[in-house]
């Protein structure tokens, strides 16, 4: 055995290593002549157990029954082929409300400047073109702008722009550039792509809609049975919660785990549990504040925990004609600081949480109805401004239900109303909103 | 010089045994996983991502999945934007250099034949289409043995040590298949001619290879669900031809033909298009004796 691997070396490295190996050979005496020939006659069986095997599969190739012509459709190659997948999604809405705008902000929260709350009347939601493409064998590269549009503003932003790596051993990846961070479930997924028109209150409290910003990921994907992913993000902290890079540009950090696997060929889970720590500096409630309170900066720390769990049900396996799916993530943050409001300074101590719980059913191949229920809890604790804020909570707990139905004509085009029983702000609202969204081009799959 | 290469020996042999004991596959459908096990014998351990009462087409990225994409040494699927929705997903999220589409550890079952109904546009008007053509080509047995060859040459270079056990199987294998295979064109003989109206467009090459002539489809358009006023359309259909028989598969809604079976007095039949889809097809050569059968009884 050992005779015939170093055979096999020296077939493999080719003819000089040969020739000095025949050098070698010559200098010494008769027995390592000998024992060269044996290797010589080991390199001669090789091949020809070798051309016995090729041999045996000419012969059964040869048995093979007559067949369609081989390989002429798979997928023919051009030009065209190595163009980006690119889609194209409009999403649009037209809200009814009952209160009047600019009373949606939520007690004891400091919001993001586009905290996911929407007005009356016809409003053009994220319309957005993602671009993605495998670079080459080792990158994966994606892009997503979004197309807003509120009054006589419109604008462009980019949502994304990252690259995965695809070759690094072990189950390794890592993402870098713009991207939606991997914290908890709803975040890593796209407007368009939730059950509802609008955002779970905890989501837009606590991450402006959804924690997106710049930076690196590193993550780890287990080779166990049971599905097991750890990542770790450094993020630049100029996006809400953290608001202005702090800490020479890594002013958010994250880890997350990630578990999940099926109950049954019917059932499958999916759990994680995410940190995020921000170091927040002159972080202002990015102008919904405006019209209903006074809104100091605010510095310091903020930390949260996310925990959420999705449970999947599709009968046996096949989600097209009805299936179920429930989510609930709990959030919980902790904010730590100082608070400046014109010169003023006081402390601020913020200890939040929030959590909804979702479920949507889907009955018919294109028909599905779901109900939402989201909450947020804030005590606050402010020091030394001698006045109110908007952190000040007066102990409400802002509170919503949702209901909503969507028609999907196919997989690319759906139809939504959907119901809002809101009571997240100081005046009980009841919200209609009837959305549209319409996908087209590449369609890839969607993540669990 | 000599002892140092000698030393080396130890240390490359080490290297080449690979970390798993088998080579683990990833298989799409169960009909690969089948044939898998058919080449690889005991040299290989499958995983089947779907079963044989799942559509293909629709499948979740599940944890679970991402969890074996993450551990397979081979993943092998039919291709043809088949399993579009949801292995690229798998693929770029498992995390598993060594199974990118590219390398020796993807195996596309498509580039092995020839696909039908390739269309000369794609538009999504008409429905959910197959750019690069219809991707159900399991359903000849003439294509089997050249994705077998493809799978053998694959496993050799994962697995070069059992090479020439590879071989061994392949030639098992294309030897009773070649058997099989002359049987189940003197059995179906008869069959040439016959008159179906199908479920969905994935029966094209049974049809091709049996000579089987399809009237109609259930989808109004492939991949959209049935209608009634497409439904009462096929009834007109069954006036004016002489349809033997209704095929869906295994997974597909029983309600569209059960609707057209109470209106007209032709069966409605479940045709395994996979190994395991009836308690018949329980392997591949079962499988085909099954759809057979089942063709056999209706067409009298």
């Amino acid at each position: 055995m050992r005779a015939r691997k170093f055979v096999a070396i020296l077939a493999c490295s080719g003819l000089s290593l040969w020739s000095a190996q025949v050098a070698v050979a010559q200098q010494d005496d008769s027995a390592s002549a000998a024992e060269l020939r044996a290797e010589l006659e080991q390199l001669k069986l090789d091949y020809e157990q070798r051309l016995a095997r090729l041999e045996a599969r000419l012969a059964a190739m040869e048995s093979a029954p007559a067949a369609p012509a081989p390989a002429t459709g798979g997928s023919a190659l051009s030009d065209k082929a190595f163009n980006p997948a690119i889609s194209l999604i409009l999403d649009g809405k037209y809200g009814h409300f009952s209160n009047a705008e600019g009373l949606r902000d939520l007690p004891g929260f400091q919001l993001g400047g586009e905290s996911g709350s929407f007005n009356n009347g016809l409003i053009l939601g994220e319309s957005e073109l993602n671009l993605q493409a495998n670079v080459d064998d080792k990158f994966f590269a994606a892009a997503t702008i979004a197309f807003e549009s509120d009054g006589d503003e419109s604008g462009a932003a980019v949502e994304e722009a990252y690259l995965q790596t695809l070759a690094l051993p072990d189950g390794f990846a890592i993402k870098a550039g713009r991207f939606y961070s991997g914290i908890g479930y709803l975040n890593g997924i796209h407007s368009h792509g939730t059950g509802f028109a609008d955002d779970p209150l905890p989501y837009r409290a606590f991450f402006n809609g959804r924690l997106a910003d710049t930076g690196i990921q590193a993550s780890w994907t287990a080779p166990t049975l049971l599905y097991a992913q750890f990542g770790v993000e450094a993020l630049s902290g100029n996006s809400f919660p953290a608001a202005g890079a702090a800490n020479s540009g890594v002013g958010t950090r994250t880890a997350f785990a990630k578990f999940g696997g099926d109950f049954n060929v019917s059932n499958s889970w999916l759990a994680s549990l995410s940190y995020v720590d921000s170091n927040v500096s002159q972080r202002s409630s990015g102008g919904t504040a405006e019209e209903s309170g006074i809104d100091p900066l605010f510095g310091g720390d903020s930390s949260s925990w996310i925990a959420s769990l999705v449970w999947k049900w599709a009968p046996y396996g096949n989600p097209r004609d009805r299936n179920f799916r429930f989510t609930a993530e709990y959030l919980d943050r902790q904010e730590d600081g100082v608070l400046d409001l014109d010169g003023v300074t006081g402390t601020y101590s913020g200890d939040q949480s929030g959590y909804y719980l979702e479920g949507v059913y889907r009955f018919h191949p294109q028909w599905s109805a779901g109900l939402r229920y989201d909450t947020l809890d804030a005590d606050n604790r402010v020091f030394g401004l001698g006045t109110p804020t908007v952190l000040d909570d007066n102990r409400e707990t802002p509170k919503r239900l949702s209901a909503m139905v969507d028609f999907w004509n196919s997989e690319f085009s759906i139809l939504r109303l959907q119901y809002n029983h809101d009571d997240s702000s100081l005046n009980r609202d009841r919200q209609w909103v009837l959305q549209y969204i319409m996908s087209m081009g590449a369609h890839g799959g969607h993540s669990f | 010089m000599r002892s140092l290469l000698l030393a080396l020996v130890p240390l490359l042999t080490l290297a080449s045994v690979p970390v798993h004991a088998a080579v683990e596959i990833f298989a799409c459908e169960p009909e690969w996983a089948a044939l898998a096990d058919e080449i690889g014998g005991d040299k290989v351990s499958t995983f089947s991502a779907t079963t044989a009462f799942q559509d293909a087409h629709f499948i979740q990225a599940r944890p679970s999945l991402l969890a074996r994409v993450r551990r397979a040494d081979l993943v092998f699927c039919t291709g043809a934007n088949l399993e579009i929705g949801w292995l690229p997903v798998l693929l770029r999220q498992a995390a598993n250099a060594a199974v990118a589409p590219g390398s020796n550890g993807f195996l596309d079952a498509s580039q092995s034949v020839r696909l039908l109904d390739v269309p000369t546009s794609a538009d999504r008007a008409e429905g959910d289409i197959h750019p690069n053509g219809n991707p159900h080509f399991q359903l000849d047995p003439r294509n089997l043995p050249h994705i077998a060859a493809t799978l053998t040459e694959r496993l050799q270079r994962l697995d070069s040590g059992n090479a020439a056990y590879y071989d061994e199987r392949l030639a098992a294998f294309n030897a009773r298949w070649t058997k099989a295979l002359a049987n189940w064109s003197t059995k179906a003989e008869n069959l040439a001619g016959m008159q179906v109206i199908v479920h969905h467009s994935a029966w094209v090459y049974l049809e091709d290879w049996l000579g089987i002539r399809e009237v109609g489809q259930m989808e109004p358009k492939p991949g959209l669900p049935p209608t009634a006023s497409h439904l009462a359309g096929l009834l007109d259909v069954v006036q004016t031809s002489d349809v033997k028989a209704f095929l869906r598969a295994s997974y597909q809604n029983p309600k569209a033909a059960s609707w057209l079976m109470d209106r007209t007095d032709i069966p409605d039949i479940v045709i395994p298009h996979t190994v395991g889809a009836t308690d018949e097809a329980s392997d591949l050569y079962a499988w085909f004796d099954d759809i057979i059968n089942r063709l056999l009884e209706v067409n009298r």
